[in-house]
């Protein structure tokens, strides 16, 4: 039995919640105020995700960074694997808000995107 | 091998250096630190003393009167802003108003002109926040209120323009003589020269002590103070100090010529000569001694505090001159407060013990006159559009909180002994000198500053040596795992 | 001279809103004037996501943001300058800017909108202790070294503010290879976002330590350590607390002040408490046509208030210089904060000039928790909301309609309160 202690990050209460789990199996959930609260304790504690946000390098642009991110939330644990890809990367000015940077990254099956515009 | 080496590029070491060539003379000027006006001289209160301060008969009271009478034409020749606003001196005790007139008569004695006596109602006229308890104070209209910096950089460049090297980043670490010739060894190399003039600031007594049997002691002595808006000008209009008493010194609040005000310093004697960190128990004490002359100090238009260290000799007094056993080595040590003053008296004082010993003659070509970096805000808008025509740059703000141009901070960076890091554009433009403190206009100054001198944003600097701002490019180090 | 129905000084996510609400509502003629490169202000470099879940309905970054309002004031072809300072703001509304293609000029407009945003707290404001030496940055200037240049401040960092730039800034830092070892809060509870501390600290193993603040500042030339110390209830050092942290970078995210200094240049009176302008129910100021929305009005916690804000700033500025008034009987309402509500927004109320509804913003003081939220009509509790969480880092608001204040035609003053 592994107890996990999270906070609730719904809104300012900040609820500290504390899942108890038997390997992947939530056994039980306690601490939220809110049925939101007990939702996000089951989504962060069987599938965290997040969105990861970054720079690239960009070269015969105005400036050699632009802005990117994945386009939807990818597994916490492939944020590190998502990093390297991105800071491996280089792209080709111009680059216009939306364009796929990085098509599946990290095996994640979802693309780095830009963010910004580079002119 | 040189005629004369200068040892700080302090206002002391400029000011010496600028009078220095007005004469044939091959003169250089090795500085420890990455510009000029690096120690003492940035970090004061920025005062020209009347003079009523010092006791008869010193150095200091000479000094400081005839540094007063020179400020006003030195400023005008070398395009410094000076401002003579006057000083207070209060008394918060009937019964100490004894010694607020002892302190006039000696001012008179020293020369000080003017002086007078205000009663409180006289002082509300020109002074309404005032403190509540001040029953008096020593008028001294011939003070003001100088830029350091600029007086310190107005030597420098004017001395520059007139032949007088610069060498920065230059520590000294050996003084010594040889059959008449003085060696100087740096970090980095060894120079020589007939004379040497030490105007080492708070280092004056280690390189004293190097050539002369007669020792000296210099005891840095802390001073914090706090820097206010300019949102607050006008909230005092004249230099207030305080009458000393038992308790201390007290401390001065004062309009800067640049609008600011300024409160301070502490006198805390230090044992480490480079420790110009504030303490807190000294901004404390700034703040709380600083209600006694002001009541209601805007305390939340604080935009920052600094400290500086006074060159304090045991003796008490400037010493100035060769010691018997060194001749040709040339003292300007013990300089503090009324330094800053004294310091267009002591370059023309030194500069003409060195004339007489060694028959300099004057040069017939020297530029008396030095332009400060223009000002763009003193043009009406038709000459201002002529020059953001001419030089589009001038059209390009980079400081907002001060308004300063591209323009302007180019000139820093251009002009002789220019400016090589953002430290150096800040005392020459005041960019980054407002109240959002180079949040703004850092990354834009570095990018300046790159461009000009020809380097990689990672060895641009704050202040020289180590204080580099970036230090590697993003994508290029090790990522998080 | 040149003439413009309107200009709006700033094109950030204010200036932007303003300026495309104002277009719809009929302005005829617009110019925004903009110090940056681009539009979109501080949002460019805010390239993290989590913007415009209000107004979108989807999470985006700041950039992509800022672009939707840039496409709108682009499709609406609204004139804009770049690279263009504004020097002066007179109370007659005469506009004198700066840029290096036009030199200094002077604009009439009829009615001028503020959107200048805000600046951080610089280190000397807080007056801590110790050297003065390099690597001490607000966040936002280290956000803009890291984002938009491309260079690293440093690799071993100590945050002192929890404020959400210096959350946001301790994940770049670490995503980017820096080691975050701490951020300090004075206050004991953190100014920023709960999800922010989760995702920017919490998922990195970074400490957040309430009521801890830097005591001492260590390295001549370049930042080598920071000594932090708890605080107590006075916020003031607790002496033996001291921990000392080896570090070359500093970063400080202590609070946003409004830049008001053209406005007060103007004449605008502004608020002690806020530090922006004091505006009625039209965002109008002091003076006359000059209007103000968005950070330099007060500082917000979300982007999306800050349009929503603008826009109206924009239609009553559009109206205004269209000479539009309603019929104004003179009647005005003091809006007024107590109990544990620091400001309002607006301060004074003149019910002939609201449209359906009013929208009142305000922050509280400190975090409360089960209490209520109240509106008093003078001495009467008007409204009395249940609120279970108030916190100081989030804006909250009450929306009255025109017609609440039709059925009380004496009233004099609103009174927005928190109780227990």
């Amino acid at each position: 039995m592994e107890i996990r202690e999270l906070t609730c990050i719904n809104c300012p209460m900040g609820c500290l919640l504390t899942v108890e789990m038997d390997g992947d199996t939530i056994k039980d959930i306690s601490g939220y105020t809110c049925p939101r609260g007990k939702t996000y304790a089951e989504k962060e504690v069987t599938n965290p995700t997040r969105v990861v946000t970054s720079t690239i390098k960009v070269t015969g642009g105005k400036k050699d960074r632009v802005a990117c991110k994945t386009q939807v939330d990818i597994p916490k644990d492939k944020i590190g694997a998502v990093m390297e890809a991105i800071n491996a990367a280089q792209v080709q000015a111009p680059v216009v808000i939306g364009e796929v940077l990085i098509p599946d990254v990290a095996g994640t099956g979802v693309d780095v995107v830009a963010t910004a515009h580079a002119v | 091998m040189y005629d004369i080496i200068i040892l700080g590029a302090g206002v002391i070491g400029c000011a010496v250096a600028r009078e220095l060539s007005k004469y044939n003379a091959k003169v250089l000027v090795l500085e420890k630190n990455e510009d000029v006006c690096s120690g003492t001289s940035k970090a004061n209160s920025g005062i020209v003393h009347s003079g009523y301060d010092a006791h008869n008969g010193t150095l200091k009271a000479r000094f400081n009167l005839e540094g007063n009478r020179m400020m006003g034409d030195v400023c005008d020749e070398l395009d410094v802003p000076f401002d003579r606003i006057g000083s207070l001196t209060i008394c918060t005790d009937e019964k100490n108003i004894p010694n607020l007139e002892a302190l006039k008569e000696r001012g008179e004695k020293n020369g000080v002109e003017g002086l007078t006596i205000l009663s409180r109602e006289e002082l509300l006229k020109v002074e309404p926040h005032i403190g509540d308890e001040v029953v008096a104070a020593l008028y001294a209209p011939t003070a003001g209120v100088i830029c350091p910096f600029k007086l310190t950089i107005a030597f420098a460049e004017n001395a520059a323009v007139n032949g007088v090297e610069f060498r920065f980043d230059s520590e000294v670490k050996k003084v010594y003589c040889d059959h008449d010739l003085w060696h100087v060894v740096t970090n980095d190399e060894e120079y020589t020269a007939a004379a040497v003039v030490n105007a080492a600031g708070v280092y004056a007594d280690v390189l004293h002590n190097m050539v002369s049997s007669k020792k000296l002691h210099i005891t840095p002595r802390r001073g914090d103070y706090i820097l206010l808006d300019r949102a607050v000008q006008g909230f005092v209009n004249h230099t207030i100090f305080q009458l000393p008493t038992k308790l201390g010194k007290g401390v001065l609040v004062t309009p800067t010529v640049h609008g600011n005000t300024i409160v301070g310093p502490t006198a805390v004697d230090m044992d480490d000569k480079e420790c110009t960190a504030t303490f807190a128990d000294g901004i404390d004490s700034v703040i709380e001694k600083s209600a006694l002359s002001v009541k209601n100090l805007p305390i939340r238009q604080v935009i920052t505090s600094f400290a500086g260290l006074r060159a304090h000799e045991d003796g008490g007094d400037f010493i100035l001159g060769e010691p018997d056993d060194a001749p040709g080595f040339f003292d300007c040590a013990g300089i503090e407060s009324p330094g800053l003053t004294a310091s267009p008296a002591i370059g023309v004082y030194i500069a003409d013990l060195i004339r007489k010993k060694y028959s300099l003659s004057e040069k017939a070509d020297f530029i008396a006159q030095r332009k400060d970096i223009l000002n763009p805000s003193t043009l009406s808008l038709e000459e201002r559009n002529e020059l953001i025509k001419r030089e589009p740059a001038y059209g390009n703000i980079i400081c907002r909180c001060e308004s300063v141009t591209e323009g302007e901070i180019l000139d820093a960076i251009r002009r002789p002994v220019g400016a090589r890091s953002l430290d150096g554009v800040k005392r020459r433009t005041r960019a980054g000198m407002g109240r959002c403190q180079a949040g703004f206009c850092s990354p834009k100054v570095m990018e300046i500053l790159r461009r000009e001198l020809s380097i990689d944003l990672t060895e641009v600097t704050k202040s020289g040596g180590s204080s580099t701002i970036v230090n590697a490019r993003t994508k290029d180090g090790d990522t998080h795992e | 001279m040149n003439k413009v129905d309107i200009v709006i000084v700033g094109g950030g996510p204010a200036g932007l809103a303003a300026a495309v609400a104002a277009y719809d509502d009929g302005a005829e003629s617009i110019l925004i004037l903009e110090r940056d490169e681009q539009l979109g202000g501080i949002l460019n470099q805010c390239i993290h996501n989590g913007f415009g879940l209000h107004t979108f309905k989807e999470e985006l970054t700041g950039p992509e943001y800022a672009d939707r309002f840039i496409q709108q004031v682009n499709e609406r072809k609204i004139p804009y300058l770049l690279n263009t300072m504004v020097m002066e703001i007179s109370p007659d509304r005469v506009v004198t800017a700066m840029n290096r293609e036009d030199g200094m000029f002077q604009i009439e407009a009829k009615a001028v909108i503020l959107a200048m945003g805000c600046r951080e707290r610089p280190r000397g404001a807080l007056n801590i202790p110790g050297y003065r030496p390099a690597g001490i940055f607000s966040a936002g200037t280290a956000q803009r070294l890291v984002n938009i240049e491309g260079y690293m401040p440093g690799k071993e960092v100590v945050i002192l503010g929890s404020g959400d730039i210096g959350l946001i800034m301790a994940r770049r830092m670490t995503l980017e290879g820096a080691k975050v070892k701490l951020v300090a809060e004075l206050m004991p509870y953190s100014g920023g976002l709960k999800r922010n501390i989760v995702q920017c600290l919490d998922d990195f193993d970074i400490p957040l330590r309430l009521s801890h603040t830097v005591v001492d500042i260590e390295g001549k030339e370049h930042i080598t350590a920071v000594t932090i110390a708890e605080v107590g209830a006075d916020r003031k050092p607790i002496k033996g607390t001291e921990e000392r942290y080896t570090c070359d970078t500093l970063l400080l995210s202590c609070g946003l002040i409004p830049e008001n200094e053209l406005s007060t240049a103007a004449g605008v009176q502004l608020n002690p408490v806020t530090n922006g302008p004091v505006v009625n129910e039209s965002l109008e100021t002091n003076i006359e046509g000059v209007f103000a929305c968005g950070n330099v009005l007060h500082v917000h916690d979300l982007v999306d208030f800050v349009s929503e804000e603008a826009a109206k700033a924009g239609v009553t500025a559009s109206r205004y210089a269209r000479g539009e008034h309603a019929a104004d009987s003179g009647r005005e309402i003091a809006v007024k904060a107590e109990g544990g509500v620091r400001y309002t927004v607006p301060v004074t109320v003149r019910p002939d000039h609201v449209e359906d509804n009013l929208t009142i913003r305000f922050r509280v003081g400190d975090v409360y928790k089960d209490s209520y939220v109240s509106v008093y009509f003078d001495d009467t509790r008007f409204r009395h909301q249940k609120k279970r969480i108030l916190a100081p880092g989030e804006m909250e608001q009450v929306i009255l309609t025109k017609k609440n204040l039709d059925e009380y035609p004496d009233l004099k003053t609103i009174t927005v309160k928190i109780e227990g």
